[in-house]
Protein backbone atom coordinates (compact mmCIF):
# COMPACT_ATOMS: atom_id res chain seq x y z
CA UNK A 1 0.00 0.00 0.00
CA UNK A 2 1.35 3.10 -0.89
CA UNK A 3 -1.54 5.70 0.00
CA UNK A 4 -1.08 8.17 2.97
CA UNK A 5 -3.85 8.17 5.67
CA UNK A 6 -5.76 11.28 5.38
CA UNK A 7 -9.33 10.15 6.01
CA UNK A 8 -10.67 7.58 7.51
CA UNK A 9 -14.59 6.17 8.21
CA UNK A 10 -15.19 6.72 12.22
CA UNK A 11 -18.71 6.01 12.01
CA UNK A 12 -21.74 4.04 10.37
CA UNK A 13 -25.25 2.82 11.34
CA UNK A 14 -28.02 1.99 9.81
CA UNK A 15 -31.51 3.37 10.65
CA UNK A 16 -34.95 0.86 11.24
CA UNK A 17 -34.70 -0.83 8.02
CA UNK A 18 -37.45 -3.05 6.00
CA UNK A 19 -41.16 -1.89 6.40
CA UNK A 20 -41.53 1.53 8.42
CA UNK A 21 -44.47 2.82 7.95
CA UNK A 22 -44.95 6.83 9.50
CA UNK A 23 -41.34 7.20 9.30
CA UNK A 24 -39.96 10.17 7.11
CA UNK A 25 -36.75 9.64 5.09
CA UNK A 26 -35.78 12.59 7.60
CA UNK A 27 -36.72 10.42 10.29
CA UNK A 28 -34.90 7.94 8.89
CA UNK A 29 -31.15 10.03 8.21
CA UNK A 30 -31.72 11.62 11.46
CA UNK A 31 -31.70 8.55 13.48
CA UNK A 32 -28.78 6.73 11.60
CA UNK A 33 -26.74 10.43 11.72
CA UNK A 34 -27.17 10.43 15.51
CA UNK A 35 -25.96 6.41 15.79
CA UNK A 36 -23.10 7.20 13.85
CA UNK A 37 -21.74 10.04 15.29
CA UNK A 38 -22.86 8.31 18.92
CA UNK A 39 -20.60 5.99 17.32
CA UNK A 40 -17.62 7.63 16.63
CA UNK A 41 -17.98 9.73 19.94
CA UNK A 42 -18.12 12.94 18.07
CA UNK A 43 -21.01 15.60 18.49
CA UNK A 44 -23.34 16.98 16.19
CA UNK A 45 -21.03 20.58 16.56
CA UNK A 46 -17.99 18.75 15.28
CA UNK A 47 -19.65 18.01 11.95
CA UNK A 48 -18.46 21.07 8.92
CA UNK A 49 -19.50 18.76 5.94
CA UNK A 50 -23.53 17.58 5.05
CA UNK A 51 -23.81 15.37 2.10
CA UNK A 52 -26.52 13.41 0.99
CA UNK A 53 -28.61 12.04 -2.08
CA UNK A 54 -32.02 11.90 -2.64
CA UNK A 55 -35.08 13.65 -4.77
CA UNK A 56 -37.21 14.17 -1.92
CA UNK A 57 -36.96 18.06 -2.21
CA UNK A 58 -35.14 20.34 -4.62
CA UNK A 59 -32.07 20.54 -2.22
CA UNK A 60 -31.81 16.89 -0.78
CA UNK A 61 -28.40 18.51 1.64
CA UNK A 62 -29.95 21.88 2.47
CA UNK A 63 -33.68 19.99 3.63
CA UNK A 64 -31.55 17.42 5.55
CA UNK A 65 -28.97 20.30 7.24
CA UNK A 66 -31.70 22.06 8.49
CA UNK A 67 -33.31 19.25 9.96
CA UNK A 68 -30.54 18.40 11.60
CA UNK A 69 -29.32 21.70 12.68
CA UNK A 70 -26.46 21.77 10.63
CA UNK A 71 -24.82 24.79 9.49
CA UNK A 72 -21.71 22.87 7.11
CA UNK A 73 -19.06 24.76 5.87
CA UNK A 74 -19.16 22.14 2.43
CA UNK A 75 -21.90 20.42 1.18
CA UNK A 76 -21.99 17.89 -1.54
CA UNK A 77 -25.34 16.72 -3.01
CA UNK A 78 -24.03 14.45 -5.79
CA UNK A 79 -26.45 12.47 -6.88
CA UNK A 80 -25.32 9.59 -9.52
CA UNK A 81 -28.06 6.85 -8.00
CA UNK A 82 -26.84 3.84 -5.50
CA UNK A 83 -23.24 4.79 -6.25
CA UNK A 84 -23.29 8.18 -5.12
CA UNK A 85 -22.79 7.26 -1.42
CA UNK A 86 -19.29 5.90 -2.60
CA UNK A 87 -18.79 8.77 -4.69
CA UNK A 88 -19.56 11.21 -1.13
CA UNK A 89 -16.73 9.14 0.53
CA UNK A 90 -14.21 10.06 -2.98
CA UNK A 91 -15.20 13.65 -2.30
CA UNK A 92 -14.73 14.05 1.37
CA UNK A 93 -11.41 12.15 1.66
CA UNK A 94 -10.48 14.76 -1.20
CA UNK A 95 -11.64 17.81 0.56
CA UNK A 96 -10.08 16.65 3.94
CA UNK A 97 -6.96 16.26 1.76
CA UNK A 98 -7.27 19.43 0.76
CA UNK A 99 -7.81 20.94 4.36
CA UNK A 100 -11.66 22.62 3.47
CA UNK A 101 -13.52 20.29 6.38
CA UNK A 102 -12.39 18.05 9.03
CA UNK A 103 -15.58 16.12 9.87
CA UNK A 104 -18.12 15.08 7.07
CA UNK A 105 -21.54 13.37 7.48
CA UNK A 106 -23.10 11.22 5.08
CA UNK A 107 -26.37 9.76 4.77
CA UNK A 108 -29.37 8.21 3.12
CA UNK A 109 -33.04 7.37 3.77
CA UNK A 110 -35.96 6.02 1.84
CA UNK A 111 -39.11 5.44 2.58
CA UNK A 112 -39.98 3.53 -1.00
CA UNK A 113 -41.40 0.28 0.41
CA UNK A 114 -44.12 2.29 2.48
CA UNK A 115 -44.59 4.71 -0.03
CA UNK A 116 -45.38 2.48 -2.93
CA UNK A 117 -43.35 5.14 -4.71
CA UNK A 118 -41.59 2.84 -7.45
CA UNK A 119 -42.55 2.11 -10.64
CA UNK A 120 -44.92 5.16 -10.73
CA UNK A 121 -45.57 5.88 -15.11
CA UNK A 122 -44.98 9.67 -15.93
CA UNK A 123 -47.69 10.89 -18.13
CA UNK A 124 -45.24 12.75 -20.22
CA UNK A 125 -41.79 12.16 -20.99
CA UNK A 126 -39.31 15.27 -21.55
CA UNK A 127 -35.85 15.55 -22.70
CA UNK A 128 -33.78 12.17 -23.46
CA UNK A 129 -35.88 10.22 -21.85
CA UNK A 130 -38.63 10.51 -24.45
CA UNK A 131 -36.73 7.66 -26.65
CA UNK A 132 -37.17 5.42 -24.40
CA UNK A 133 -39.90 5.33 -21.47
CA UNK A 134 -42.83 4.93 -24.01
CA UNK A 135 -41.24 1.29 -25.10
CA UNK A 136 -42.64 0.06 -21.66
CA UNK A 137 -39.06 -0.65 -20.01
CA UNK A 138 -39.69 -1.16 -16.65
CA UNK A 139 -36.63 0.24 -15.02
CA UNK A 140 -34.68 -0.35 -13.63
CA UNK A 141 -34.90 -4.30 -13.80
CA UNK A 142 -35.42 -4.10 -17.58
CA UNK A 143 -32.63 -2.94 -17.96
CA UNK A 144 -30.41 -4.77 -16.21
CA UNK A 145 -32.30 -7.77 -17.90
CA UNK A 146 -31.01 -6.36 -21.47
CA UNK A 147 -27.29 -5.85 -19.93
CA UNK A 148 -27.77 -9.68 -19.14
CA UNK A 149 -29.44 -11.01 -22.47
CA UNK A 150 -26.65 -9.97 -24.11
CA UNK A 151 -23.75 -11.30 -21.94
CA UNK A 152 -25.41 -14.64 -22.17
CA UNK A 153 -25.28 -14.25 -25.99
CA UNK A 154 -21.66 -12.98 -25.64
CA UNK A 155 -20.18 -15.66 -23.38
CA UNK A 156 -22.96 -18.41 -22.48
CA UNK A 157 -23.74 -17.27 -19.12
CA UNK A 158 -26.50 -19.43 -18.03
CA UNK A 159 -29.20 -18.30 -15.14
CA UNK A 160 -28.08 -20.59 -13.09
CA UNK A 161 -24.94 -19.14 -12.55
CA UNK A 162 -26.35 -15.71 -11.81
CA UNK A 163 -28.32 -17.87 -9.45
CA UNK A 164 -25.42 -18.88 -7.21
CA UNK A 165 -24.83 -15.47 -6.33
CA UNK A 166 -28.44 -15.19 -5.16
CA UNK A 167 -27.86 -18.23 -3.32
CA UNK A 168 -24.63 -17.22 -2.06
CA UNK A 169 -25.76 -13.97 -0.89
CA UNK A 170 -28.82 -15.25 0.89
CA UNK A 171 -26.40 -17.54 3.06
CA UNK A 172 -25.12 -14.77 4.65
CA UNK A 173 -27.98 -12.72 5.44
CA UNK A 174 -29.08 -16.22 7.11
CA UNK A 175 -26.01 -14.92 9.32
CA UNK A 176 -26.81 -10.92 9.59
CA UNK A 177 -30.26 -10.42 12.04
CA UNK A 178 -30.33 -7.68 10.48
CA UNK A 179 -31.58 -9.23 6.80
CA UNK A 180 -35.04 -9.14 5.71
CA UNK A 181 -34.92 -12.47 3.98
CA UNK A 182 -33.04 -15.52 5.94
CA UNK A 183 -34.21 -18.09 4.95
CA UNK A 184 -31.76 -20.09 2.56
CA UNK A 185 -32.71 -20.82 -0.75
CA UNK A 186 -31.74 -22.78 -3.95
CA UNK A 187 -30.73 -22.72 -7.18
CA UNK A 188 -33.58 -24.16 -8.31
CA UNK A 189 -35.48 -21.66 -6.56
CA UNK A 190 -33.69 -18.90 -8.51
CA UNK A 191 -34.23 -20.58 -11.59
CA UNK A 192 -38.11 -21.54 -11.15
CA UNK A 193 -39.56 -17.98 -9.75
CA UNK A 194 -41.94 -15.95 -11.47
CA UNK A 195 -40.06 -13.87 -14.18
CA UNK A 196 -40.05 -10.30 -14.38
CA UNK A 197 -37.78 -9.30 -17.22
CA UNK A 198 -36.33 -12.51 -18.81
CA UNK A 199 -33.55 -13.72 -18.55
CA UNK A 200 -33.94 -12.07 -14.71
CA UNK A 201 -36.64 -13.57 -12.50
CA UNK A 202 -37.81 -12.72 -8.70
CA UNK A 203 -34.70 -13.64 -6.90
CA UNK A 204 -32.05 -12.23 -9.23
CA UNK A 205 -33.48 -9.07 -8.24
CA UNK A 206 -33.12 -7.06 -4.87
CA UNK A 207 -35.80 -6.35 -2.17
CA UNK A 208 -37.92 -3.32 -2.06
CA UNK A 209 -37.62 -1.70 1.50
CA UNK A 210 -37.12 1.19 3.57
CA UNK A 211 -34.23 2.23 5.67
CA UNK A 212 -31.61 4.82 6.30
CA UNK A 213 -27.93 4.68 6.61
CA UNK A 214 -25.26 7.26 7.77
CA UNK A 215 -21.08 7.02 7.45
CA UNK A 216 -18.70 9.43 9.27
CA UNK A 217 -15.64 10.25 7.82
CA UNK A 218 -12.54 12.32 9.89
CA UNK A 219 -9.51 13.83 9.14
CA UNK A 220 -6.48 11.95 10.54
CA UNK A 221 -6.25 14.40 13.14
CA UNK A 222 -10.24 13.91 14.08
CA UNK A 223 -10.37 10.24 13.49
CA UNK A 224 -7.64 10.26 16.52
CA UNK A 225 -10.19 11.70 18.98
CA UNK A 226 -12.65 9.08 17.73
CA UNK A 227 -14.00 6.04 20.02
CA UNK A 228 -13.59 3.79 17.10
CA UNK A 229 -10.61 1.58 15.29
CA UNK A 230 -10.02 3.85 11.95
CA UNK A 231 -11.19 2.64 8.76
CA UNK A 232 -8.87 4.31 6.54
CA UNK A 233 -10.00 5.52 2.88
CA UNK A 234 -7.53 3.99 0.87
CA UNK A 235 -8.77 4.86 -2.72
CA UNK A 236 -11.75 6.06 -4.50
CA UNK A 237 -12.25 6.12 -8.21
CA UNK A 238 -15.95 7.05 -10.09
CA UNK A 239 -17.56 7.30 -13.25
CA UNK A 240 -20.47 7.62 -15.11
CA UNK A 241 -20.46 6.20 -18.36
CA UNK A 242 -24.23 6.63 -19.85
CA UNK A 243 -28.00 7.92 -18.34
CA UNK A 244 -30.34 5.76 -20.58
CA UNK A 245 -29.44 1.99 -20.75
CA UNK A 246 -29.48 2.29 -24.99
CA UNK A 247 -26.36 4.67 -24.66
CA UNK A 248 -24.26 2.36 -22.47
CA UNK A 249 -21.07 1.88 -25.04
CA UNK A 250 -20.87 -1.90 -24.04
CA UNK A 251 -24.17 -4.10 -22.33
CA UNK A 252 -21.18 -5.92 -20.60
CA UNK A 253 -18.72 -3.88 -19.36
CA UNK A 254 -19.28 -1.45 -16.31
CA UNK A 255 -17.78 1.87 -15.26
CA UNK A 256 -15.76 0.35 -12.57
CA UNK A 257 -13.34 -0.62 -14.97
CA UNK A 258 -12.20 2.67 -14.45
CA UNK A 259 -13.09 3.74 -11.24
CA UNK A 260 -11.84 0.55 -9.91
CA UNK A 261 -8.68 0.73 -11.54
CA UNK A 262 -8.70 4.67 -10.37
CA UNK A 263 -9.33 3.06 -6.41
CA UNK A 264 -6.74 0.35 -6.79
CA UNK A 265 -4.22 2.55 -8.17
CA UNK A 266 -4.36 4.95 -5.61
CA UNK A 267 -4.27 2.42 -3.28
CA UNK A 268 -1.57 0.59 -4.59
CA UNK A 269 -3.50 -2.97 -3.57
CA UNK A 270 -3.79 -5.94 -6.27
CA UNK A 271 -6.49 -7.73 -6.28
CA UNK A 272 -5.25 -10.94 -4.59
CA UNK A 273 -4.62 -8.77 -1.07
CA UNK A 274 -8.33 -7.74 -0.42
CA UNK A 275 -9.90 -10.16 2.41
CA UNK A 276 -13.86 -8.86 1.23
CA UNK A 277 -15.55 -7.15 -1.47
CA UNK A 278 -18.83 -5.76 -1.09
CA UNK A 279 -20.26 -4.95 -4.09
CA UNK A 280 -23.70 -3.17 -5.07
CA UNK A 281 -26.32 -6.07 -6.00
CA UNK A 282 -29.11 -4.48 -7.71
CA UNK A 283 -29.56 -7.53 -9.77
CA UNK A 284 -27.41 -10.61 -9.72
CA UNK A 285 -25.96 -9.46 -13.64
CA UNK A 286 -24.79 -6.26 -11.47
CA UNK A 287 -22.85 -8.32 -9.19
CA UNK A 288 -21.32 -10.45 -12.24
CA UNK A 289 -20.71 -7.67 -14.90
CA UNK A 290 -19.17 -6.13 -11.63
CA UNK A 291 -16.54 -8.33 -11.12
CA UNK A 292 -15.56 -9.04 -14.51
CA UNK A 293 -15.16 -4.88 -14.91
CA UNK A 294 -13.24 -4.57 -11.86
CA UNK A 295 -11.02 -7.20 -12.95
CA UNK A 296 -11.06 -9.92 -10.90
CA UNK A 297 -11.60 -12.03 -13.41
CA UNK A 298 -11.21 -11.98 -17.68
CA UNK A 299 -14.92 -10.56 -19.68
CA UNK A 300 -17.28 -13.06 -19.67
CA UNK A 301 -15.46 -14.93 -16.39
CA UNK A 302 -17.85 -13.93 -14.54
CA UNK A 303 -20.31 -16.93 -14.75
CA UNK A 304 -17.85 -19.28 -13.81
CA UNK A 305 -16.20 -16.94 -11.14
CA UNK A 306 -19.12 -17.21 -8.96
CA UNK A 307 -19.69 -20.48 -9.43
CA UNK A 308 -19.83 -23.40 -7.05
CA UNK A 309 -20.83 -21.42 -3.84
CA UNK A 310 -17.61 -19.48 -4.34
CA UNK A 311 -19.44 -15.60 -2.87
CA UNK A 312 -20.70 -17.57 0.09
CA UNK A 313 -19.47 -18.35 3.80
CA UNK A 314 -16.83 -20.13 3.85
CA UNK A 315 -15.57 -19.57 0.43
CA UNK A 316 -12.60 -18.06 -0.64
CA UNK A 317 -14.28 -15.03 -2.04
CA UNK A 318 -16.27 -12.76 0.65
CA UNK A 319 -18.41 -10.91 -0.88
CA UNK A 320 -21.77 -9.09 0.26
CA UNK A 321 -21.36 -10.13 3.51
CA UNK A 322 -24.25 -8.66 4.91
CA UNK A 323 -27.01 -10.23 2.96
CA UNK A 324 -26.70 -7.54 0.40
CA UNK A 325 -29.14 -5.10 -1.86
CA UNK A 326 -30.67 -9.30 -2.31
CA UNK A 327 -31.63 -10.38 1.03
CA UNK A 328 -30.77 -7.53 3.62
CA UNK A 329 -32.42 -4.21 2.46
CA UNK A 330 -32.66 -2.44 -0.73
CA UNK A 331 -34.35 1.28 0.10
CA UNK A 332 -33.33 2.29 -3.32
CA UNK A 333 -29.87 3.56 -3.38
CA UNK A 334 -28.33 0.78 -1.85
CA UNK A 335 -24.70 2.10 -1.78
CA UNK A 336 -24.08 3.91 1.92
CA UNK A 337 -24.83 0.14 3.48
CA UNK A 338 -21.96 -1.36 1.50
CA UNK A 339 -19.66 1.45 3.27
CA UNK A 340 -21.59 0.32 6.36
CA UNK A 341 -20.95 -2.66 6.41
CA UNK A 342 -17.06 -2.78 4.76
CA UNK A 343 -16.48 -0.89 8.25
CA UNK A 344 -17.85 -3.14 9.85
CA UNK A 345 -16.09 -5.64 9.00
CA UNK A 346 -12.44 -4.18 8.83
CA UNK A 347 -13.24 -3.57 12.19
CA UNK A 348 -14.53 -7.15 12.99
CA UNK A 349 -17.36 -6.57 14.78
CA UNK A 350 -19.50 -9.13 12.35
CA UNK A 351 -19.79 -11.97 14.75
CA UNK A 352 -21.00 -15.15 12.88
CA UNK A 353 -20.43 -13.57 9.29
CA UNK A 354 -17.34 -12.15 10.32
CA UNK A 355 -14.86 -12.57 7.56
CA UNK A 356 -11.56 -13.55 9.30
CA UNK A 357 -8.71 -11.27 9.75
CA UNK A 358 -10.35 -8.65 7.28
CA UNK A 359 -7.81 -5.80 6.67
CA UNK A 360 -8.65 -4.75 3.39
CA UNK A 361 -12.10 -4.06 1.79
CA UNK A 362 -13.27 -2.67 -1.77
CA UNK A 363 -16.67 -1.35 -1.97
CA UNK A 364 -17.84 -1.02 -5.31
CA UNK A 365 -21.59 0.85 -5.90
CA UNK A 366 -23.41 0.56 -9.19
CA UNK A 367 -26.20 3.64 -9.79
CA UNK A 368 -28.52 4.14 -12.86
CA UNK A 369 -29.06 1.61 -15.00
CA UNK A 370 -24.88 0.37 -15.04
CA UNK A 371 -24.72 4.03 -15.37
CA UNK A 372 -22.16 4.99 -12.57
CA UNK A 373 -19.84 3.63 -10.65
CA UNK A 374 -17.93 4.48 -7.75
CA UNK A 375 -15.05 2.40 -5.94
CA UNK A 376 -13.57 2.92 -2.70
CA UNK A 377 -10.73 0.96 -0.71
CA UNK A 378 -10.86 1.18 2.64
CA UNK A 379 -8.29 -0.64 5.29
CA UNK A 380 -7.31 -1.05 9.03
CA UNK A 381 -4.21 -0.37 10.65
CA UNK B 1 -56.29 10.59 -26.06
CA UNK B 2 -53.68 8.66 -24.43
CA UNK B 3 -54.05 5.72 -22.35
CA UNK B 4 -51.69 7.10 -19.79
CA UNK B 5 -49.06 5.90 -21.74
CA UNK B 6 -46.40 8.28 -20.68
CA UNK B 7 -46.25 10.89 -24.46
CA UNK B 8 -43.01 12.32 -25.67
CA UNK B 9 -42.77 15.98 -25.37
CA UNK B 10 -41.27 16.99 -28.73
CA UNK B 11 -38.71 19.96 -28.24
CA UNK B 12 -35.94 21.75 -30.55
CA UNK B 13 -33.98 18.38 -30.75
CA UNK B 14 -36.74 15.75 -30.97
CA UNK B 15 -39.44 17.30 -33.35
CA UNK B 16 -38.01 16.26 -36.64
CA UNK B 17 -37.80 13.02 -35.12
CA UNK B 18 -41.24 12.37 -34.34
CA UNK B 19 -42.94 14.41 -37.42
CA UNK B 20 -40.68 11.78 -39.31
CA UNK B 21 -42.58 8.82 -37.15
CA UNK B 22 -45.83 10.01 -37.95
CA UNK B 23 -45.26 10.20 -41.44
CA UNK B 24 -43.41 6.53 -41.28
CA UNK B 25 -39.88 7.44 -41.88
CA UNK B 26 -37.07 6.89 -39.50
CA UNK B 27 -35.07 9.79 -39.48
CA UNK B 28 -31.91 10.12 -37.81
CA UNK B 29 -28.75 12.27 -37.52
CA UNK B 30 -25.85 12.73 -39.26
CA UNK B 31 -22.77 14.33 -38.59
CA UNK B 32 -21.43 16.95 -41.42
CA UNK B 33 -17.83 16.72 -39.58
CA UNK B 34 -17.19 13.27 -39.16
CA UNK B 35 -19.81 11.67 -40.59
CA UNK B 36 -20.81 9.48 -37.73
CA UNK B 37 -24.84 9.18 -37.37
CA UNK B 38 -26.32 9.91 -33.89
CA UNK B 39 -29.51 8.79 -32.26
CA UNK B 40 -31.03 10.38 -30.32
CA UNK B 41 -31.01 13.53 -32.04
CA UNK B 42 -29.63 16.30 -30.41
CA UNK B 43 -27.53 19.56 -31.53
CA UNK B 44 -24.08 18.97 -31.21
CA UNK B 45 -22.19 15.58 -31.98
CA UNK B 46 -21.28 13.38 -28.92
CA UNK B 47 -18.04 11.97 -31.32
CA UNK B 48 -16.46 14.96 -32.25
CA UNK B 49 -18.59 18.17 -31.05
CA UNK B 50 -19.30 19.73 -34.21
CA UNK B 51 -22.55 21.31 -34.07
CA UNK B 52 -23.26 20.35 -37.65
CA UNK B 53 -25.72 17.77 -37.80
CA UNK B 54 -28.01 16.96 -40.95
CA UNK B 55 -31.31 14.95 -40.93
CA UNK B 56 -31.44 11.63 -42.97
CA UNK B 57 -33.60 8.93 -43.31
CA UNK B 58 -32.55 5.45 -42.30
CA UNK B 59 -32.94 2.53 -44.53
CA UNK B 60 -34.72 1.13 -40.95
CA UNK B 61 -32.86 -2.20 -41.03
CA UNK B 62 -30.83 -3.80 -37.95
CA UNK B 63 -29.84 -6.09 -35.63
CA UNK B 64 -30.99 -6.83 -32.52
CA UNK B 65 -28.77 -5.84 -29.65
CA UNK B 66 -30.51 -7.10 -26.97
CA UNK B 67 -33.43 -7.71 -26.01
CA UNK B 68 -35.97 -8.50 -22.55
CA UNK B 69 -39.41 -10.69 -22.68
CA UNK B 70 -41.23 -8.04 -19.66
CA UNK B 71 -43.19 -9.97 -17.58
CA UNK B 72 -44.41 -7.45 -15.08
CA UNK B 73 -45.00 -4.02 -15.75
CA UNK B 74 -46.95 -1.23 -14.37
CA UNK B 75 -49.59 1.01 -15.49
CA UNK B 76 -50.24 1.46 -18.52
CA UNK B 77 -47.79 -1.40 -19.39
CA UNK B 78 -49.04 -3.80 -16.92
CA UNK B 79 -52.16 -5.44 -19.07
CA UNK B 80 -49.65 -5.22 -22.44
CA UNK B 81 -47.20 -8.26 -20.55
CA UNK B 82 -45.73 -10.25 -22.12
CA UNK B 83 -43.97 -8.22 -24.80
CA UNK B 84 -40.48 -7.59 -25.78
CA UNK B 85 -38.48 -4.58 -25.36
CA UNK B 86 -35.06 -4.78 -27.68
CA UNK B 87 -32.69 -2.11 -28.15
CA UNK B 88 -31.90 -2.53 -32.08
CA UNK B 89 -28.40 -1.61 -33.54
CA UNK B 90 -29.43 0.45 -36.92
CA UNK B 91 -27.62 -0.12 -40.35
CA UNK B 92 -26.18 3.41 -40.07
CA UNK B 93 -24.62 2.19 -36.37
CA UNK B 94 -27.05 3.80 -34.14
CA UNK B 95 -28.62 1.88 -31.32
CA UNK B 96 -32.54 2.52 -30.25
CA UNK B 97 -34.28 1.54 -27.88
CA UNK B 98 -38.23 -0.42 -29.79
CA UNK B 99 -40.62 -3.28 -29.45
CA UNK B 100 -40.43 -6.28 -31.84
CA UNK B 101 -43.48 -7.31 -32.86
CA UNK B 102 -44.35 -11.16 -33.20
CA UNK B 103 -43.59 -14.45 -31.66
CA UNK B 104 -41.36 -13.55 -28.32
CA UNK B 105 -40.06 -17.24 -29.27
CA UNK B 106 -38.30 -16.27 -32.33
CA UNK B 107 -36.47 -13.19 -31.17
CA UNK B 108 -32.83 -13.43 -30.92
CA UNK B 109 -29.99 -11.61 -30.61
CA UNK B 110 -28.21 -10.74 -33.67
CA UNK B 111 -31.64 -11.49 -35.29
CA UNK B 112 -31.91 -8.88 -38.48
CA UNK B 113 -35.52 -6.61 -37.83
CA UNK B 114 -37.34 -4.05 -39.98
CA UNK B 115 -38.59 -1.18 -38.49
CA UNK B 116 -43.01 -0.95 -38.62
CA UNK B 117 -44.90 2.10 -37.40
CA UNK B 118 -47.30 0.89 -34.72
CA UNK B 119 -50.38 3.79 -33.45
CA UNK B 120 -50.30 3.20 -29.58
CA UNK B 121 -52.89 5.21 -29.27
CA UNK B 122 -54.83 8.32 -31.45
CA UNK B 123 -51.70 10.84 -29.98
CA UNK B 124 -48.68 8.72 -30.57
CA UNK B 125 -47.18 6.51 -33.15
CA UNK B 126 -44.41 4.73 -32.45
CA UNK B 127 -41.35 2.98 -34.61
CA UNK B 128 -41.28 -0.64 -33.42
CA UNK B 129 -39.77 -3.89 -35.29
CA UNK B 130 -40.48 -6.95 -36.58
CA UNK B 131 -37.86 -9.94 -37.13
CA UNK B 132 -36.92 -9.91 -41.31
CA UNK B 133 -38.28 -13.74 -41.30
CA UNK B 134 -41.96 -13.45 -40.15
CA UNK B 135 -42.57 -10.57 -42.76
Amino acid sequence: MKSERIAAIVGVAESDLGSTPGKTVLQLQAQAAKAALEEAGFAREEVDAVFTAGNWGWSPTMMLAEYLGIQPKYTDGTNIGGSSFEAHVGHAAAGIANGLFDVALITYGSTQRSDRSRNRIPPAVTLTEQFERPYGLPTPVGAYALAATRHMHQYGTTREQLAEIAVATRKWAALNEKAMMRDLITIDDVLSARPIAEPLHLLDCCLVTDGGGAVVVASAAAARRARTKPVWILGHGETHTHHSITNMPDLTVTGARESGRQAMEMAGVRHEELDVVEIYDSFTITVLLTLESLGFCGPGEGGAFVSSQRTAPGGDFPMNTNGGGLSYCHPGMYGIFLLIEAARQLRGECGPRQVPEAKLALVNGTGGVLSSTATVVLGRD
Amino acid sequence: MSNGRPIPVRDGDSTPFWNGVDQHELRIQQCQACAAYVFYPRSICPHCFSDQLIWNVSSGRGRIYSYTVVHRSFGPFEQEAPFVVAIVELEEGVRMMTRIVGPASQVKVDAPVRVTYERVDDDLTLPYFQLEETR
